[in-house]
């Protein structure tokens, strides 16, 4: 098991936003996220990458667990130290591709490579240049994230991800923030990842990609997890109310 | 008093002058920094503090804060040091330019979108990294126009040195003034401020242009 959350509740000022959620996640698995907006979607994912603290459940990775119960059921996290390691073994790409806007795009893919798993410079761009010609823009190397266009920034973020060489990938709507003539290019790269069997997680709207690329469909809605299953399954025979509900708007 | 003669027992002020410059930002840049830091502490009593300072320091005219460090030593604690004129002197204006620093570096990292932090925590850098690397960079561009500003009213504000009695261009300006009964020096001292305002406005475009680089 790569990832493993098992009870995870959250909650901000009042509102409970996951309710006792479980999800694990095998190598070589691909688990599209559905739900309409505000179930807790990104929270489920910015709780497994750490950007949010869990109050209670617990988080592995490779076996490892980030967090234990501690005494009074709250989750208790592992030291920051301990914590920074985990951080190797995922991906996070964000909905505003969040590039680093001062580095030039092969900077943007060696500089954590280098400074933060201390690979060499030869190796790290070698490893860079490769991701950036399989997301079919080497040529853009050099240029820097503004000159970019939406599509192509969001395929650099990929590539910043997978330089760190991660065990697992979140993707938090990828293509949310993109022109609709521009997602097709961005689905393309997730879903050739998932022909390599890259372990992914991707919360999405765009539902034949779901449909197409997952192993797994899970529908959340406030703050539980609806319905999971195949997608076929789930798409064409869906048991939940809810899950009904929510699919029908996609059909129009 | 020949022009030559005037102008080189000026050149002397103009030194001077410089170097108050160059102490107050070698030392206000960086003490500027900590404190945009420690003003975001997790401790509410350096938060208070830091607050303080800031509005005490922007509340008081510098002129004021200058003799209190001149005098305060004394007054307040008896204390006897040697010369103190020229270390209160420096302390009066890097104390006072850092927390308008601070303020100019606090505004420009509450603008950097939230995202890089997150992006970069993900990607495993400390915070050390995130900072250095990421944050600052960005930072610094975002407020160079603010600093321009400043180091502009900077270059005028050297002058403020006469309330100590510290001879640099204005007071020795107004001195030889006074005892040539002249009005030359006076456009001297004018003219030397211009210049080096336009030195520091010409520098400090180089350096914005050097960061143009990236949107
Ligand atoms: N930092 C936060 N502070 C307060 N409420 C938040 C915060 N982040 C998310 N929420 C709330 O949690 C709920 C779930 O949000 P989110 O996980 O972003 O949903 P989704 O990604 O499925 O649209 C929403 O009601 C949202 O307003
Ligand atoms: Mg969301």
């Amino acid at each position: 098991m790569i990832l493993q959350m098992s009870n995870i509740r959250k909650h901000f000022d009042g509102l409970e936003v996951l309710k006792d959620i479980s999800l694990s996640v095998d190598s070589g698995e691909v688990v599209s996220i559905i739900g309409p907006s505000g179930s807790g979607k990104s929270t489920l994912l910015r709780c497994a990458t750490f950007l949010e603290t869990i109050d209670g459940g617990t988080i592995e990775y490779m076996g490892k667990a980030a967090t234990h119960t501690g005494a009074n059921g709250a989750a208790e996290y592992v030291s920051p130290q301990e914590l920074r390691k985990f951080k190797s073994y995922y991906g996070l790409v964000f909905q505003q591709f969040n590039l680093f806007p001062h580095y030039s795009i092969l900077k943007n893919l060696i500089d954590a490579p280098m400074h933060v798993q201390h690979r060499s410079k030869e190796d790290a761009e070698a490893t860079a240049m490769e991701l950036l010609e399989k997301m079919g823009i080497a040529d853009k190397a050099d240029a820097y994230p503004y000159q970019l266009s939406g599509g192509q920034q969001q395929r650099v973020a990929i590539a910043r991800a997978l330089a760190m060489h991660p065990e697992i990938l979140f993707f938090d709507e990828p293509t949310s923030a993109l022109d609709p003539e521009l997602t097709g290019e961005v689905l393309k790269v997730i879903r050739r990842l998932a022909e390599e069997k890259m372990t992914m997680v991707v919360v999405t709207h765009e539902m034949p990609f779901a449909k197409a690329v997952s192993n797994r469909v899970l529908f959340m809605d406030g703050g539980v997890i609806v319905e999971q299953g195949k997608p076929e399954d789930v798409f064409d025979n869906p048991q939940e109310e809810r899950t009904k509900k929510f699919l029908s708007v996609f059909e129009r | 008093m020949s022009f030559e003669t005037m102008l080189s027992t000026m050149s002397i002020g103009m030194l001077r002058t410089i170097g108050i410059f160059a102490l107050t930002l070698l030392g206000a840049l960086p003490l500027g920094m900590i404190v945009a830091l420690l003003k975001k502490s997790r401790f509410v009593v350096v938060r208070a503090i830091v607050n303080a300072y800031i509005s005490i320091i922007r509340g008081t005219p510098l002129m004021l804060q200058l003799l209190v460090w001149y005098f305060g030593p004394y007054y307040l604690f008896g204390m006897n040091i040697g010369d103190w004129r020229y270390p209160a002197l420096i302390i009066g204006f890097v104390v006072n330019y850092a927390a308008y620093f601070a303020e100019i570096y606090r505004g420009g990292i509450e603008a950097i979108p939230i995202g890089q932090f997150e992006a970069a925590d993900v990607l495993g850098y400390t915070k050390t990294q995130t900072f250095m690397r990421i944050i600052l960079p960005q930072v610094i561009k975002r407020i160079m126009p603010a600093i321009t500003n400043e180091v502009i009213t900077l270059v005028k504000d050297t002058s403020l040195a006469f309330t100590l009695a510290y001879q640099e261009i204005f007071s020795l300006a107004k001195q030889i003034s006074a005892s040539q009964t002249s009005f030359m020096p006076f456009i001297i001292a004018g003219v030397f401020y211009f210049v080096a305002n336009y030195v520091v406005a010409f520098v400090m475009s180089r350096i914005e242009k050097s960061m143009d680089y990236y949107k």
